[in-house]
């Protein structure tokens, strides 16, 4: 598994210089890498639907940024200047909480079944009648469109929102100077 | 000039066709091999977006192809809610897979999962392909 | 468990860039990592050594698959979150085109 490593690794670093490079561009760039590292990482734990997903929405949300920073401004200006009273404030906060919540993280770890041993109670009884029930040979497909078909239906009416949301923010009639 | 360079308007014009099959083969297989409605759905949406970026389009047409886009996204979640109340009517439960089951590993098996799988996809790619246009349209509100 | 603590670091940068940075894409980008970090830790936590992927290839053999339940939550959540992706960089270009900057704290003092 030393591949998996890599590119966890690879994935924090692409993370880091995202948030912290001058260039919004670079920066969008280095989120692109992020995404298409854990696309191949979905691949490494033997998730290859999500692998796909992952690859195309990862163009289109790099397409989606460089068109927003095409347009606007591709420098990001406050990186250089001084910080001011509430920023400080507000990273001593982070750090405060970072910690707690890594103690946290470190406590609930350790009651959590190992990395590659699932305990997969649910999942047992859905690969066993999988295919008796529905017919699909896709496990993930039958759960999702079968099994557990409510939660489509409501993922599915949150991009129908956020749709009617960009085209309501973006729409040129009918608004007020 | 309209669009991108001879070159990315060639090469766009030989590779479309591909993408959009394979999309639609994605679409179809959902049931037996990885993908799916959701995958498809936003492949086939990614070859819109490629055509809109390599050609470019006027106002007018963006307004005419968002409406078209608004359009379907509508007829793919009622598909997908008609399919889940007609398991409702005729079966008696929400989302019964009420059609027969099939030979498993055959195209035509797993009862109303394929058509799920064009449902989603026709909403999936629909809604993306009109968030695109309207994030493109953007250059005539950044004008005023 | 170093595995599933990388996520949770991943998780922690991009929370560090929405409390911390002042330029409203550096925050759209802390969002969006947030979301990978969430997406990855589902995908690690379903996965089983030595296993296939929950797809069905032969009749009459035993199953030794991974989790399909986790994929399946975020194979939805995917495709959502380049919805509420692009919302979110909807409203920052509104929010540009009325006051010419991407800074928050310019925008506060600009307000009103």
């Amino acid at each position: 598994m030393i591949e998996l490593y890599l590119f966890l690794a690879f994935i924090l670093v692409a993370a880091i210089i995202a948030t912290e490079i001058k260039d919004l561009l670079a920066a969008v760039i280095s989120l692109g890498a992020v995404g298409f590292a854990v696309a191949i990482v979905f691949i490494l734990v033997q998730a290859p639907d999500l692998a796909i997903v992952q690859i195309v929405v990862e163009v289109l949300t790099v397409v989606i940024f460089v068109a927003v920073i095409l347009r606007t401004t591709h420098v990001d200006e406050t990186i250089r200047k001084k910080l001011s009273g509430t920023q400080i404030f507000s990273i001593v906060l982070y750090a405060f909480f970072a910690i707690l919540f890594l103690i946290v993280m470190f406590r609930s770890l350790q009651e959590m079944p190992d990395f590659g041993n699932p305990i997969m109670r649910v999942a047992s009884e859905y690969i066993k009648l999988g295919l008796p029930k529905t017919g699909g040979a896709n496990l993930v497909a039958d759960v999702i469109l079968d099994f557990r078909a409510l939660d489509t239906l409501g993922e599915a009416t949150v991009l129908f929102t956020s749709a009617i949301g960009v085209v309501a923010l973006m729409r040129k009639s009918g608004r007020k100077k | 000039m309209k669009g991108m360079s001879l070159i990315v308007k060639t090469i766009t014009n030989i590779v479309i066709g591909f993408i959009f099959i394979y999309g639609v083969y994605i679409i179809l297989h959902g049931h037996l091999t990885p993908g799916g409605g959701f995958a498809g759905g936003v492949i086939i949406a990614g070859a819109f977006i490629l055509r809109f970026l390599a050609f470019g389009k006027g106002a007018k047409s963006e307004k005419k192809s968002s409406t078209t886009a608004s359009i379907f996204e509508s007829i793919g979640g009622l598909l997908f809610v008609g399919i889940a109340i007609s398991g409702l009517l005729l079966a008696g439960t929400f989302f019964l897979n009420f059609l027969p089951k099939g030979e498993p590993f055959y195209l035509l098996s797993a009862g109303i999962i394929p058509l799920c799988n064009i449902a989603i996809s026709i909403k999936v790619g629909a809604g993306l392909f009109s968030i695109f246009l309207a994030l493109a349209a953007m250059k005539y509100v950044m004008e005023d | 468990m170093i595995v599933f603590a990388s996520c949770i670091i991943l998780f922690l940068i991009g929370l560090y860039a929405i409390v911390t940075k002042r330029n409203l894409i550096k925050i759209a980008i802390g969002f969006v990592l947030i979301e990978y970090a969430i997406n990855l830790f589902f995908a690690l936590v379903g996965f089983k050594r030595g296993a296939l992927a929950p797809i069905i290839t032969q009749l009459d053999t035993p199953h030794n698959f991974v989790d399909p339940i986790p994929q399946a939550l975020v194979l939805t959540a995917i495709v959502i979150a380049l919805g509420t992706t692009a919302l979110m960089l909807t409203i920052i270009l509104r929010i540009y085109s009325r006051y010419k900057t991407f800074d928050i704290a310019e925008i506060k003092k600009l307000k009103g």
